[in-house]
């Protein structure tokens, strides 16, 4: 690839376990009221894959190829926009008791 | 500089979406989290179109217009239909990390079979079989979900399934091993991997029955945010490897708190074929049932001082949070202390309880979890279950035949009075006999939920008429 400066895998493991570990020091954080938005927000961070689609499609390939990137730029694009969307629209409804 | 610029975008994607996560730790903060997400995935775009060799713009923006087109009206569906949109989306996840990583691999073994290293060959491999068995899988746990007619709803089993299961994951397994091994000359292989991946998702799922649907859902969330780590090793690039890995582990945490209220191990959910246990275990004799009208029962509920409803499943199906909302408006007014007890699993999938109710704009302080309210249960004067069923059944404590026996429970039961709303007394999806119904001070509200609470709404508001 051409697009960054080649790291072994071993510093992409690395960086994969840290992840992990921050990941799963936040995630039981998380007030258990939210636990279906959280899960909305997850699959729009995870569609994170569009980062992948775009190069795919955008680089100029076999049409076969180009035509894979599409599709999974689609596929992502759609959890992107619903994922954060439909979050939003759920925790607007989380209210406290108004005080009286 | 170009490539720096890309790789510091990337880097500040990173940091905004641990931000994201770390502001859904308190309702009050959550929505911050919701923009500083978008502002990472903003970045990490706008990063990503400034890549060197990009030619196809039109071929981006037609996915991206496309993508938008479809996006903004599922983000649409009522909240009773999260659970469908959540699997359908963990869907989308699994085909585009298996497309891309199909992508790749076809690219470089046409022009560069030198990039194909044994490391990224293995990311490939991973991706794929993570990624398209992601795919049909949400795909069949959305159609359960949402009653697709021709997806069988109840558990489907039959003699060897997990031996031929696995047997079919080892095959693709070795067959992923066959690419790694020589990923040129072997190439054939990898389209039967894809086959493989695809139809074991299907497999895996169709012997899972609603009550489990909690904990697949959170399982597969787990995969799609594998499957893009796995993308990120392919592709050599940390943003896709940090992002998934916080999804990855989301869904890890969520599937253990899920297990964990079920009492049960992942194996036995994802291999137990539950549906089938519980069969065995409708037996013994009748006993009696009391019954209760909603006049009588308004009159109770009217006079105590702390309500505690139980919400389940049975409340979605009926979309009668509405009613309850009226329900809770009604009591309240008249001081008595309404609260809702909340168990991990009620529902089809982590926290749909509270995002139905929190629909309804009942504050969410008053939406307490198992564990906090249990010790004030003793000092209820009335539990109203609607919808709910495993989730009050005393059985789970001290029945050892039970399939849910060890489950936590909310203890219903220790409450001064008990009023069941329920259809009828089939013994429900589960095909468990529940205690709680007969039991000495339970009296039982036949007819639908929304049907039965609109008409406790209709006495209590009736009566405040007459003072």
């Amino acid at each position: 690839m051409d697009t960054a400066p080649t790291t072994d895998f071993i510093t992409m493991l690395f960086v994969f376990m840290l992840a992990t570990f921050i990941g799963l020091g936040i995630i039981t954080r998380v007030s258990r009221l939210l636990h279906t938005p959280l899960m909305s927000l997850t699959n729009a961070i995870s569609a994170i894959a569009v980062v992948g689609s775009i190069l795919v499609t955008g680089r100029d390939h076999p049409p076969f190829i180009t035509l894979l990137g599409v599709i999974a730029l689609f596929a992502s694009m759609t959890n992107i926009i619903s994922g954060f969307l439909i979050t939003d629209r759920m925790l607007k409804m989380f209210k406290k008791e108004p005080t009286k | 500089m170009r490539l720096q610029a890309i790789q510091i975008a990337y880097l500040i994607a990173t940091a905004l979406f641990i931000f994201s996560l770390h502001w859904m730790n308190d309702p009050k903060s959550a929505r911050r989290g919701v923009l500083a997400g978008v502002a990472a995935m903003a970045v990490a775009i706008v990063g990503t179109l400034l890549s060197p060799g990009l030619v196809h713009w039109h071929w981006i923006a037609i996915g991206v217009v496309l993508g938008t087109a479809v996006g903004v009206p599922l983000s649409w569906v009522p909240l009773t239909a999260v659970p469908q949109r959540t699997a359908l989306s963990h869907a989308f996840g699994g085909l585009a990390a298996g497309l891309v990583g199909a992508a790749e691999y076809y690219l470089w073994v046409g022009s560069e079979p030198e990039m194909l290293t044994p490391f990224r060959v293995f990311a490939i491999v991973a991706e794929i079989i993570l990624g398209f068995l992601t795919f049909t899988g949400s795909l069949m746990a959305a159609g359960k979900l949402q009653e697709v007619k021709w997806i069988p709803q109840r558990p489907v089993t039959y003699p060897f399934q997990n031996q031929s299961n696995f047997l079919l994951l080892g095959v693709a397994v070795l067959c992923g091993i066959g690419v790694i091994l020589k990923p040129v000359e072997w190439s054939f292989l990898f389209p039967v991997v894809i086959a493989l991946a695809l139809a074991f998702g299907v497999l895996l799922i169709i012997p899972i029955g609603g009550a489990d649907m909690p904990t697949v859902i959170a399982l597969l969330n787990s995969y799609a945010g594998l499957s893009a780590v796995a993308m990120g090793f392919v592709l050599d690039n940390k943003l896709l490897i940090t992002a998934g890995a916080l999804d990855g582990s989301s869904g890890l945490i969520l599937s253990i708190i899920m297990c964990k209220a079920m009492n049960r191990s992942f194996t036995n959910v994802l291999f137990g074929a539950f549906g089938q246990v519980q069969a065995k275990a409708v037996a013994g004799e009748q006993k009696l049932v009391k019954q209760e009208t909603p006049e009588g029962a308004a009159q109770i509920m009217e006079q105590a001082n702390l309500v505690v409803i139980v919400p389940g499943y049975g409340m979605a199906v009926a979309q009668a949070q509405h009613r309850v909302r009226e329900l809770y408006d009604q009591l309240s007014k008249r001081g008595v202390d309404v609260r809702f007890a909340i168990h991990p699993v009620a529902g089809r999938m982590p926290g749909h309880m509270n995002v139905l109710l929190a629909e309804t704009e009942i504050p969410y302080d008053k939406l307490v979890e198992m564990d906090d309210i249990n010790p004030d249960l003793p000092q209820a004067d009335v539990v109203l279950v609607i919808g709910a069923n495993d989730v009050v059944n005393p059985a789970a404590r001290h029945e050892k035949t039970s399939p849910i026996y060890g489950m936590p429970i909310i203890d219903a039961d220790k409450a001064k009075m008990c009023f069941a709303i329920k259809r009828s007394m089939n013994p429900g999806f589960a095909g468990i006999d529940n205690e709680l119904y007969t039991a000495d001070h339970t009296y039982m509200l036949f007819g639908d939920a929304k049907g039965v609470v609109g008409e406790l709404v209709k006495n209590l508001a009736g009566g405040s008429g007459m003072h």
